[in-house]
């Protein structure tokens, strides 16, 4: 097969011959642009019907089933041509909806009005629960429940005797706004209702050219990608020699943060803030991911599954891309293989093994703090109520974070997750590869990141201890802080405005490894053992180095490696994920990442081959501020 | 306090003011007309190729000159004036100095060809030599570098990076064979030519021909060929940058004349780096040694010299680097180009022929030499340390895991090595 593929690309060379291998690299770029434009069209190129069987199998039981229907009248069957009308619309429904279902279940003033009146019936003023029955004699679920309301809200003043009318009125209302308020939630649609029923709404309510056709689509966009990608990949293999391939990138507007790397940060910007608070204008796209999700693993897909696929499509595609620009250098063939692995198989296929097994579907090479929610009630619970295997799989993943972390670590760096494992260090070092020149080398980044990668780790230590407490205790608030609030804010500041917006969306404008550098915990707690315990360091070539500013240059870290190396000084800094690029660059040999004994690891040989210096002084590395 | 000024901003002046400022308060004044501050000159090409921009290649950011309170002035100096311990720049201004030290580098070789200052000719040494290679290079099909030394295969990648042909025209037999043995030399010849280079051998430059416009159309060669092109790259190497020396009472003759200190013939000039000529030169080195490595090491030297006692100029082994388009080329100890009298050598070549290992050891002690490495990267510290306790040379094979500096997983080639050595070198 390899033979077949491979004289299949010889031919080509013959028929461009070797200087026009541009032809071939632009034709590849060209079906990729054009598969991009088919998927960004697509997101207006459909139609969208609601349906009142699309309401009933929603599942939503009768109260609110009824309601939707009611409050949809207006647009029920109709097709309608623009999604953010077809949005707008349904939104107007969910919320006549909310309000119809909230007025049917509130108890009024006019009711407590009645309940005065039957207190106050004998003369004196004396409230008793049993006027429910009276007040609301229908014995259909809305008179029930708000009898049970009076009893369950108002049962602490029954049978109490009241001066005024005044002063029963206002115990009654105080007393039933908790109920009145509670309806929402308990009857009605609450925001977390409304955010996912529009998007599974609008999505099934497609009908147009998109929806009719999602495995044409889907060959247009995701297989026509791929192909493209592979005449533009594929061919660099065999072109050249193998070698450092950075020819021109700091020439290229993509590379070197011009206005298509602008153009590029800003799409991507714009997509993790669609995808992570506005799916529903995606939909299309999760109904094109869809052909994959049903013909894989027969599940519908949600905004979530199309994410994974687009994030392990990318890992395979850059990540061939890689391999292919450092075909020669063994430690970055292996490396890139194994983050191709574990996102492929560990991220992408393994929790949908695990839900199929009725097992919690989770990526079990997630590791908390990075996994913040890896403490949660109900990720702890799913855990517990799936038997002996649940159990393991909860032990499992605690004895990465208390035994694999630091042990592996002290052995060879926090280079075994961050480059080797980790599914953002694997998208960082694949799709990321083409902008890791862009990280800030300046002093005053190494600082920014000092204060606030460790502020992150701070926040997700006291933010699970609060998750733990409330896990033990059953209550939220300690100190004065609710635990449940914590991680919301944790949650979008960190989660999703961090590791996803910031963290990816930037990519073309500060480099691929911003969330690894400056916000994530895991990465920060192995900074941690890797500069103070462990064996890994990157050892210097005694006086080889000539300046240049390669390391330095492509770390995507933001090291400053060029400081250690022109003084031969071997160093571990707390941030280095162990990418060995700064080694691979190098045009004089001057850097090699080693694990050894843990013995004058930083102290180095300082330069050397200046004898008459190094007798007066002795090796040594001077001292001068930065 | 002492008025330090240094001339030259290069690694040799910028390793002596750094160094001056860890031993001492004295006032350190460094000047320059290439630059306002000090860049690598060794990554001038990474500039040309896009690997890097001209920001990546400062090893210091521009704030650690005024923390470290060393002052930089861009100008050109005219004169020095030692009765008056004053230079005179080119602005007609005078800057006085207490010690002086010369680092003022190298220029490209120019032997005198017809053509040689037109547009579309550069030498590939400075800051402005890149200018002008950018101005001269754009969209142009064929550039001719003449002379084959390290600079002329830096500048032959980097026309090749724009896919602008090159013909590389080099007076040797086979490349840099005055400096390589001639395995080594036949491999970067072949690695010339498998990266579509066209190399020409015993082949020099007769003259350059102007265009109607006055810049190059073409080149003739010795041979007799013109072989049209748009630009031409002198690279047969560099001499001391010294002109301005002329009368002005300081020694010279190749570079700037100086003994074992650094000293030159008038107290409290000193000199540096590219620029100086040693009168007697450390063991077997060179008088003028236009290295990177040993710019820095004079500068070190010197600092001690000027700021606690007289250190005299003691360079440990022989070392240096370079890459040549893809190959890596490492060297610790002597290799000269023909073995001496009293030498002997191994030869291993892997069957890509893009990595080779060259030993040379004492004939009769079978101690180690020195080293020639292409494709692999050795440890420094461990060859400086066999060569110096004089290591026999099986022990060196035999130990050779010991040196090697590959990135892990790398196919290692000692049983290889010491197969072959074995075979090949019967004590």
């Amino acid at each position: 097969m390899i033979e077949v593929v491979q004289s299949f690309f010889l031919l080509c060379l013959l028929w461009f011959n070797i200087y026009k291998m541009k032809t071939i690299y632009n034709i590849g770029i060209g079906i990729t642009l054009t598969a991009f434009t088919i998927f960004i069209a697509s997101l207006f190129l459909n139609d969208y019907k609601l349906t009142n069987k699309l309401i009933d199998d929603a599942g939503l039981g009768d109260v609110k089933t009824e309601a939707l229907k009611e409050a949809s009248k207006g647009f029920e069957g109709k097709t309608i041509s623009s999604k953010l009308e077809f949005v707008d619309e349904l939104k107007q429904a969910l919320s006549v909806a909310n309000a119809s279902i909230v007025n049917k279940y509130k108890i009024s003033d006019r009711d407590i009005d009645a309940l005065v009146k039957l207190s106050s019936a004998s003369g004196k003023i004396k409230y008793s629960t049993a006027f429910a029955e009276k007040v609301f004699p229908e014995n259909d679920g809305a008179g029930q429940y708000k009898a049970k309301g009076i009893n369950d809200f108002t049962g602490w003043i029954a049978d109490r005797k009241y001066q005024s009318a005044e002063d029963l009125k206002n115990d009654l209302k105080n007393s039933l706004t908790g109920f009145n308020n509670n309806i929402q939630y308990t009857k009605a649609f609450d925001d977390y209702a409304i955010g996912n029923l529009l998007f599974v709404l609008t999505k099934k309510a497609g009908t147009g050219l998109v929806s009719n056709n999602t495995g044409l689509f889907f060959a247009l966009t995701f297989i026509l990608a791929f192909i493209g990608a592979m005449i533009f990949i594929l061919p660099k293999f065999w072109d050249g020699l193998p070698g450092i391939k950075h020819n021109r990138i700091f020439k290229t507007s993509l590379n070197s943060q011009g206005i298509i790397g602008i153009l590029m940060g800003s799409f991507l910007i714009l997509f993790y803030i669609v995808l992570y608070f506005f799916p529903v204008y995606i939909v299309e796209w999760v109904s094109i991911s869809e052909v994959a999700s049903v013909g894989l693993f027969g599940r519908e897909a949600s905004q979530w599954f199309l994410y994974g696929f687009l994030y392990t499509f990318a890992v395979l595609v850059m990540g061939l891309r890689f391999l292919s620009k450092y075909r020669h250098n063994k430690y970055q063939r292996i490396r890139t293989f194994s983050v191709m692995f574990f996102q492929l198989i560990i991220a992408f296929m393994m929790p949908q093994i695990l839900f199929a097994l009725n097992l919690p579907e989770v990526d079990l090479k997630n590791i908390w703090p990075l996994d913040y929610s890896f403490f949660f009630e109900w990720r702890i619970n799913s855990y517990l109520n799936s038997g002996a295997l649940g159990m393991m799989m909860l032990v499992w993943s605690i004895a990465l974070i208390v035994i694999a972390v630091p042990v592996l670590t002290y052995f060879v760096g926090k280079r075994w997750y961050c480059s080797w494992v980790c599914g953002c260090g694997g998208l960082a070092e694949t799709a990321g590869d083409p902008f890791r020149q862009l990280s800030s080398k300046k002093i005053i980044a190494w600082k920014i990141e000092r204060y606030l990668i460790y502020a992150v780790l701070v926040f997700v230590v006291v933010m699970t201890s609060w998750v733990l407490y409330t896990f033990f205790t059953g209550k939220s608030v300690l100190l004065g802080i609710d635990s449940y609030q914590m991680r919301k804010i944790y949650g979008f500041l960190i989660s999703s405005i961090f590791s996803g917006v910031v963290g990816t969306g930037f990519y073309p404008l500060m480099g691929n490894r911003i969330w690894c550098r400056f916000g994530c915990p895991l990465a920060a707690y192995m900074g941690i053992i890797q500069r103070f315990k462990s064996r890994f360091r990157i050892t210097t070539n005694g006086g080889q180095c000539i300046s240049c500013g390669n390391c330095s240059t492509y770390c995507e870290m933001g090291i400053d490696v060029r400081w250690y190396a022109q003084r031969g000084q071997d160093f571990a800094r707390a941030s280095c994920v162990g990418c060995g690029v700064c080694a691979a660059v190098c045009p004089r040999g001057v850097l090699k990442l080693e694990n050894k004994s843990e013995k004058g690891r930083l102290n180095g040989p300082g330069l050397l081959g200046n004898d008459g210096v190094v007798k007066v002084r002795g090796i040594r590395l001077g001292k001068e501020s930065a | 306090m002492k008025n330090i000024v240094i001339l030259g901003n290069g690694i040799s002046g910028i390793t002596a003011a750094r160094e001056i400022r860890k031993m001492s308060q004295y006032k350190i004044t460094v000047i320059s007309s290439e630059t306002e501050h000090f860049f690598s000159r060794t990554a001038l090409m990474y500039i040309y190729m896009g690997h890097m921009e001209y920001e990546h290649t400062k090893p210091y950011e521009d704030h650690f000159w005024k923390k470290n309170r060393i002052d930089l002035m861009n100008a050109k100096v005219d004169k020095v004036d030692i009765a008056k311990k004053e230079l005179v720049l080119s602005d007609g201004k005078a800057v006085g100095y207490d010690v002086l030290i010369l680092a003022v580098g190298s220029k490209s070789n120019k032997f005198g060809w017809p053509g040689q200052d037109m547009d579309g000719v550069s030498g590939m040494y400075s800051y402005p030599d890149l200018q002008d290679i950018e101005k001269y290079t754009k969209d142009i099909k064929r550039g001719v570098i003449v002379g084959g030394g390290l600079i002329g295969i830096e500048l032959a990648e980097m026309l090749h990076s724009r896919d602008i042909d090159v013909t590389f025209l080099v007076r040797e037999t086979s490349f840099w064979n005055n400096i390589l043995p001639a395995e080594e030399s036949a491999l970067i010849t072949r690695h010339i030519r498998e990266n579509h280079i066209d190399l020409r051998l015993e082949t020099e430059l007769k003259e350059i021909v102007p265009d109607s416009n006055g810049r190059v159309k073409s080149v003739v060669t010795s041979k007799g060929d013109e072989i049209e092109c748009g630009f031409v790259g002198l690279t047969a190497g560099v001499s001391p940058n010294i002109d301005f020396l002329e009368d002005s009472g300081i020694e010279t003759a190749r570079g700037i004349l100086i003994n074992e200190y650094c000293e030159t013939n008038v107290p409290d000039v000193y000199a540096i780096g590219d620029c100086a000529q040693h009168k007697t030169p450390p063991g077997e080195r060179r008088p003028v040694e236009q290295v990177w490595y040993t710019g820095r090491m004079m500068g070190e030297t010197l600092a001690y010299t000027i700021c606690k006692d007289k250190l005299k100029y003691q360079p440990g082994i022989w070392f240096n680097s370079a890459k040549f388009l893809e190959i890596e080329y490492q060297t610790y100890g002597w290799v000269w180009a023909n073995l001496k009298e009293d030498e002997r050598d191994f030869y291993w070549e892997d069957e890509t022929g893009r990595k080779c290992l060259k030993l040379v050891f004492d004939k009769k002690e079978k101690f180690l030499k020195g080293c020639n490495v292409f494709g692999i990267r050795l440890r420094h510290g461990v060859m400086e340390k066999w060569i110096k306790e004089k290591k026999h040379v099986k022990a060196v094979v035999e130990e050779l895991t010991e040196a090697n500096f590959d990135p892990e997983f790398y196919k290692s080639y000692e049983t290889e090595i010491k197969g072959k050595f074995n075979k090949q070198i019967a004590f």
